[in-house]
């Protein structure tokens, strides 16, 4: 098996005036995990929806393993599993039920959906509410059952539409070793997120989506590295040395410096020049902190946030989520 | 979410060995049929009813209050008496009551087309209008049940067929058929409306005319020429007509032939539509 996992070549979808993919090309090797990265409204859905077979793309082409996603449809959609951004489940059936139901759609016998089912509860720490109805599941487990169901028939391709949004950070975390499991067994993961540590953390290869382009592409060190830029927290011991603190860091870092609501705290950016790091930049300003006889409680340098890729990518901070 | 109250304190850690051991890739089972398929889906309709038997209220109180309301509207006043006039007004009443309960199917597609589970439906490699179809099979069920009571109402008030339990049963099962049929012209609006609301609009603008012009009511003899001549053509009075006669013991085969070939075009015609709308959607 030698085609990429996903192969798309100029995809484009509109919806009336809003073109949401604007020519989209993406590679992704098989066994790895790919992240899109991209703000609320970037395209990231819509793409994962045209590549499951979901929705019909306008233009350019997506083959998934080599099968064309509108010509073999039904090919594609026996080798992928999709997650979506809700519960991809019946909220109105129990655990059990749905995944008995789905097992049945996949044309395993009554015994064998039960078994399957109880195997995939398990495994997923779900036994106990096997019964219940999945409406009464916390955000933590809806998000289990959803993958569970997804991999009923272990999928040579699993799409993640923004799996941890709006969970805990212990689900988050539960979600996140689930997904580095599932890649050891060999599925190849699309994932979608808004969150660039969660990309960091699980994806190989990254695609940075906006306004349904790829405005970046790379491992995620590759990334980091070409925008540059880390933030800098400063927390000092004594609120009076402030604004002499203030001064120092602006001038060793050469950017603007922002108070925090905190009287003690200091933000600023550390943009990587052609001579130093972002964190040789960074050491210079704590010395040069020392040196002035400020104390220096924490100090820390920050991964650059989404809104910092966006800004260094776009010239334009990443676009106001809107409250749903 | 403020739904997490619902997790005991949350001890899951996902095991590399539990978790590794489910993912171990085994045969595919083959693809089921799509008669399989879609009785699988219907077991889901069958599923929920379970969970909220609310939902049969529509079937159950909606049928009898329909029977009782115009039997006693009408009855004296057009037949004489009650019992006199529900040998004619029976197989109608029921006919009007399932064929306004079609419209739910589409009512209920349009909200669940709108979670998640329909996308997990739609990524499955399985015949593609199973979803659907057991869907409809789910309705069927409830199609039967309130058929079931009208007629259970009707015996009690004085119904008395002459073509006893099998003119009954038969008549039962082409309201049925046509009933299965039609719902797919609510399918289609079920998804191609972008509310609840709307879909429930549209169906009772198709519905009321179909049902009350008809012969349902009254004899169309005594109508105006040109309500005579809609009432002719409406599938409704060919419906009733044909059950009329066999639940009296005297089956009008051309009217049955002509209730089962308009079935036919229906999920021809709508089936077709709701299909492309679905695929599109």
């Amino acid at each position: 098996m030698t085609a990429p996992a996903i192969e798309t070549a100029g995809l484009i979808k509109t919806f009336g005036d809003n073109t949401a993919v604007a020519g989209v090309d993406l590679t992704v090797a098989p066994g790895t995990v790919y992240g899109l990265l991209g703000p609320n409204g970037a395209g990231k859905t819509t793409v994962v929806r045209m590549l499951a077979t979901l929705l019909r793309p306008d233009g350019g082409s997506a083959r998934i393993f080599g099968h064309d996603v509108v010509r073999e449809a039904d090919t594609v959609r026996s080798r992928v599993s999709l997650t979506g951004q809700y519960a991809s489940v019946d909220e109105d059936l129990t655990g059990s039920e749905n995944l008995v139901l789905l097992a049945r759609l996949l044309g395993h016998t009554k015994a064998q959906s039960r078994d399957r089912s109880a195997q995939l509860l398990a495994a997923f720490g779900l036994t106990e509410a096997a019964g219940r109805q999945v409406k009464k599941y916390s955000g933590g487990m809806r998000r289990r059952i959803d993958i569970a169901a997804s991999i009923l028939n272990t999928p040579d391709l699993l799409f993640l539409d923004e799996p941890t949004t709006g969970l805990d950070p212990r689900s988050r975390n539960q979600v996140w070793d689930i997904i580095r499991i599932v890649v050891a067994a060999g599925t190849t993961v699309l994932l979608t997120t808004q969150y660039l540590d969660e990309a960091d953390q699980l994806a190989g290869r990254i695609a940075v989506i906006d306004h349904g382009r790829v405005i970046a592409e790379g491992t995620p060190g590759e990334l980091k590295s070409s925008i540059g830029a880390g933030t800098v927290h400063v927390r000092l011991r004594d609120a009076a040395q402030r604004p002499e603190a203030e001064r120092l860091l602006a001038s060793v870092l050469g950017t603007t410096v922002q108070q925090g609501s905190d009287p003690l705290a200091l933000t600023a950016r550390a943009e990587a020049g052609s001579d130093q790091g972002a964190a040789e930049l960074a050491s210079r300003a704590l010395a040069r902190l020392a040196e002035a006889g400020i104390v220096v409680d924490d100090f820390s340098l920050g991964q650059p946030s989404l809104d910092e890729v966006f800004l260094a990518l776009t010239d334009s901070p990443a676009p106001q989520e809107v409250p749903a | 979410m403020s739904t997490d109250t619902a997790e005991p304190v949350s001890t899951y850690a996902p095991s590399r060995d539990t978790l590794g051991a489910v993912l171990a890739r085994a045969d595919r089972p083959k693809r089921p049929s799509a008669l399989s398929a879609s009785l699988t889906f219907g077991w889901r309709a069958l599923l929920k009813i379970k969970h909220v038997p609310e939902q049969l209220f529509d079937v159950t109180a909606f049928p009898i209050i329909m029977t009782l309301m115009f039997t006693y509207l009408f009855g004296g006043a057009l037949a004489g008496s009650t019992s006199e006039y529900l040998q004619f007004f029976l197989p109608g009443i029921m006919v009007t009551s399932v064929v306004m309960i079609t419209m739910y199917t589409g009512v209920g597609l349009n909200t669940d087309i709108e979670k998640g589970v329909f996308d997990r439906f739609r990524t499955l490699p399985v015949w593609r209008p199973a979803a659907l179809v057991g869907m409809i099979f789910g309705d069927v069920l409830r199609y039967i049940l309130a058929a079931t009571t009208i007629m259970v109402v009707g015996l009690i008030l004085g119904f008395r067929p002459e073509g006893g339990l099998l003119g009954v049963l038969a008549g039962i099962a082409l309201l049925v058929v046509f009933s299965f049929a039609f719902s797919w012209i609510w399918t289609m609006f079920g998804l191609f409306l972008r509310s609840e609301k709307s879909v429930m609009g549209v169906s009772m603008l198709v519905l009321f005319p179909l049902t009350f012009l008809s012969n349902v009511f009254v004899e169309p003899s005594t109508m105006p020429g040109w309500l005579q001549a809609f009432v002719q053509v409406n599938p409704i009075t060919h419906l009733v007509t044909a059950i009329r006669s066999i639940m009296a013991g005297t089956p009008d085969m051309a009217e049955t032939m002509w209730t089962l070939a308009a079935s036919a075009i229906l999920v021809l015609i709508f089936g077709t539509l709701t299909m492309r709308l679905y695929n599109r959607k």
